[in-house]
This record gives C-alpha cells, sequence and structure tokens, in this order.
C-alpha cells in the first residue's frame, strides 16, 4: 500500500479495512450523508487486496473517458511529457493509438481568462481537429477566478487583502465584480468555440477561489447552454466550496460549504450535461483511508444528481496519491471502487 | 470504454447530448446500432460493425470514412446532433460562403 504522498507503506488486510471504514465514516460525519454500507466495505477491501498489480472491471461495467489539458500531457510544455507535437497530433494520437473516448483541446494556461486574446487562434484549432477526428472534442478550459484580482495581474482588488484590512463589505464587492467578469468570459469564449464546432465545454478546476467563481460558473453554464445548446462538463476542484464571500447563493441554495452531491444537484440546474466532483487526497492518510473517504462522497453525489458523474480521478484527488507518476496500482484499485462501489459513470 | 476501438465515442455523445447516465447510454447506443451489450465492448466485433456500418475506426482503412465524414453518418445512425457536421453541411451548400469570401 501507498500513502497520501506516494510512500510505500506496509499494512494488514485488517488495517485496510479499518483504515476504509474510517475514510467513510470521516466523509459521512462531515458531509452529513450516510455511511457506506458494511458489503461496500468489504468490497473495496477485496479491491485493494487483490494479488495482481493492476486490477479491472467485470466485462459490461466500462464507462467512459472525458479529460481535462488531454493534449498537454503529450506536447511540448515543460510540466509534462515535452514532445515536440501539435494539438492536433496529440488528439489524433489519443483517438486511434490510445482509444480514448473523447478529447479536448486548450490553451497552456488552460484557464478561461488567457483565451480571449487568442481565441481565434484556438478556434482554428478546433475547426481543424473537428475535419479529422471522430470522438467528441470539448474545449476545456478553468474558470480560475483568482486571475481576475490585482494580487495575480487582474483588473480587481485582491479580496484576500481587503479581508487582511477587515473590509468584508469591499472584499465582497470585488468577488461579486470579479464573478461577472468570469461569468461574461466563459459565455464569450464558449460562444467562439461553438461557431468553430465544438462538442462542448469542459470547465475544469471549478471552485478553486470559493463560492464566488462557483457562482460565477454556474451563471456561465447556464448562459452557455441557453445561447448555444452545447454540452458542458463541469469538473471542480475540491470536496467542499469554500465561503470566500459567504452569501453567495444559486436557485434558494447557499453555496459556501456545499458538498459533493450538493454541488451537483446545483450544476444540473444550470444545464450542464456531466459534472466532475472532486475530493482532496489527505497526503498523511493511507491510501485505503483516501479511497474510503472519497468513495462515500462521491457514491452519495452518483444517487443524488440527475447527470452523468464523470469523477475526476488524477494526483492528489479522489483517493490517487499526490504524485505525477500515479502508481498504476492505486489508479485501477481507485478507479474500480468507483465504479463497482460509487457507481460512477464515467471518469 | 476504449474509443474508436469499441463504441466508447458513441456512449460519451449520448451522455454529453442527452444526459443519458452510463447504463441508459448503453442501452441507447446498442438499440441504435442493433447489437447487445456484449458485442458493444467487444473489440473484435465492434472493428467489423464499425467498417460494415462505415462510421470510422482507429484504423485508416482506405476508402472508409474518416473524421467529419464518418460524424456525418454516426448523426445519421444514432440521432445524434453533431454541431460541426451541421456547420459542415451548410458550409457545403452553394449559399455556404463565409461572408468574408464575398
Amino acid at each position: 500500500m501507498r500513502v497520501g504522498s506516494g510512500r510505500l507503506i506496509k499494512m494488514t488486510k485488517e488495517q485496510i479495512k479499518d483504515d476504509i471504514q474510517s475514510g467513510a465514516n470521516e466523509a459521512a460525519e462531515k458531509a452529513h450523508i450516510s455511511e457506506l454500507s458494511g458489503s461496500d466495505v468489504d468490497q473495496i477491501t477485496e479491491i485493494m487486496t487483490e494479488p495482481t498489480l493492476t486490477v479491472g472491471l467485470e466485462p459490461g461495467r466500462e464507462i467512459v473517458l472525458t479529460t481535462d489539458g488531454s493534449y498537454m500531457k503529450y506536447g511540448g510544455i515543460a510540466r509534462y511529457a515535452g514532445v515536440p507535437m501539435s494539438k492536433e497530433q496529440a488528439l489524433w494520437t489519443s483517438e486511434r493509438v490510445l482509444g480514448f473516448d473523447t478529447m479536448d483541446l486548450g490553451t497552456t494556461d488552460y484557464s478561461i481568462k488567457p483565451v480571449k486574446s487568442i481565441i481565434v487562434d484556438e478556434a482554428v484549432e478546433v475547426e481543424n481537429c473537428q475535419l479529422l477526428s471522430i470522438v467528441p472534442l470539448l474545449y476545456g478550459a478553468m474558470p480560475n477566478l483568482g486571475i481576475y484580482y490585482q494580487s495575480l495581474g487582474g483588473k480587481w482588488p485582491s479580496p484576500v487583502d481587503l479581508l487582511k484590512k477587515g473590509k468584508v463589505a469591499e472584499a465582497k464587492e470585488t468577488q461579486v465584480n470579479a464573478a461577472e467578469d468570469l461569468t461574461t468570459d466563459i459565455t464569450y469564449v464558449a460562444r467562439v468555440m461553438h461557431q468553430a464546432g465544438a462538442d462542448g465545454i469542459n470547465l475544469d478546476t471549478t471552485g478553486a477561489a470559493g463560492d464566488a467563481e462557483f457562482y460565477a460558473t454556474l451563471q456561465g453554464v447556464e448562459n452557455v447552454v441557453k445561447e448555444t445548446g452545447m454540452a458542458v462538463e463541469v469538473g471542480m476542484s475540491g470536496e467542499m466550496i469554500q465561503g470566500m464571500h459567504m452569501e453567495l447563493n444559486y436557485n434558494g441554495k447557499r453555496l459556501a460549504g456545499l458538498w459533493v452531491h450538493e454541488q451537483g444537484k446545483l450544476v444540473a440546474q444550470a444545464g450542464a450535461s456531466i459534472f466532475g466532483p472532486t475530493v482532496n487526497t489527505r497526503l498523511g492518510k493511507s491510501f485505503p483511508w483516501n479511497v474510503g473517504y472519497s468513495v462515500t462522497l462521491v457514491k452519495k453525489c452518483v444517487e443524488e444528481t440527475p447527470i452523468p458523474i464523470h469523477v475526476n480521478m488524477g494526483m492528489g484527488v479522489c483517493g490517487i496519491p499526490m504524485v505525477e507518476t500515479v502508481p498504476v496500482e492505486c489508479a485501477s484499485r481507485a478507479a474500480k471502487a468507483m465504479v463497482t462501489v460509487a457507481n460512477v459513470d464515467g471518469i | 470504454m476504449g474509443g474508436l476501438r469499441t463504441a466508447g465515442d458513441l456512449v460519451a455523445r449520448a451522455q454529453m447530448g442527452k444526459k443519458l447516465k452510463i447504463e441508459d447510454a448503453k442501452k441507447y447506443v446498442t438499440k441504435k446500432l442493433g447489437i447487445d451489450l456484449e458485442t458493444m465492448t467487444d473489440e473484435c466485433a465492434m472493428k467489423e460493425l464499425r467498417e460494415k456500418l462505415d462510421i470510422g475506426s482507429a484504423l485508416s482503412t482506405v476508402g472508409h470514412s474518416k473524421g467529419i465524414a464518418a460524424k456525418a453518418r454516426i448523426a445519421t445512425l444514432c440521432d445524434f446532433e453533431i454541431d460541426c457536421v451541421k456547420k459542415f453541411f451548410e458550409k457545403t451548400k452553394p449559399s455556404g460562403a463565409s461572408s468574408t469570401s464575398e
């Protein structure tokens, strides 16, 4: 076994089961949801203790894969493989060699705001790819409200700086102003990508700057769906919405403090087609603990959300250790637990 | 699901366009293709079926539909609204030239 930081450890089967149960209990207590059943815990324990390096699903249980920043994993970007290949080449390699179900394009920064200045170039790449590809092609970007603040080169005063000075009302006002800009930008980028023929928009790592970012994204999804009818996937940044503003509501529901099962319902109400819940890996806890914790939260989300759930499963989320070279035995076990116990519709 | 090796792209479209959960999305596609679930996830059977239906596969076989041509056939076969296909057909009409080309 491993811990959330990726370090190898030794555990007995009893310790593994105890940690799964402990993670599940903590998730249930924090999110005020039901715990995993005894058979669920037994099932995850069996998955964890399968003797093979990788584990797999029964035939017929296959699920769909959507991606975020998929093209980046190949290309000439320092933090990934750095292979000198174009986005188009990455797309076609994924589609025809690796058998990906879908792909996405986006900018190196992968945020909505920087797309605006190069949007025509981005749109032409989408048009080119759509001529020669077959799998659904989304355009992906993070809402990333943080870069709308002056502290990160944006236009609006930073709410953190204002809060440090005790200016609570001003901190709330600046978040609302930035959120309005973000909603406008999401709508604009989606409109152009729709004109270029994209099959959908993937808004990834949503909520990273708190409830105002989630608010702006929900408004953006509403606009995009109404205006273009395009499919929208919303992936999250964490299991609970941080209350940076605290009083923002969507359809009468306060956004601060919402857990994944409540986030999914609002994303569906906004008109999105796919919701991607995220649960953050605890580095000091064991891999079984993190899987027990994540599966408990995501299972409830699947039960309560009327649209397909594509759970985020990569470095540092949903049980996967916080390492860039994700251990295959962890990735396959966490994925199998999500499919067979949480019943996700995709990853 | 295996993408073009099976029917992963089609199930993904059923999820994206029709908001179907995984089991319903699979049922939708199997019904449209006239196959069962076992066939849909069998790479050998699906290669033959995809070539027969000419909806594109993982192999770039000469003479078979690729890219937008394959997607046009998928849109018809599975009753999917594929926007780039609609735009392609609009562009290929005599009246479809962009305003800047006049």
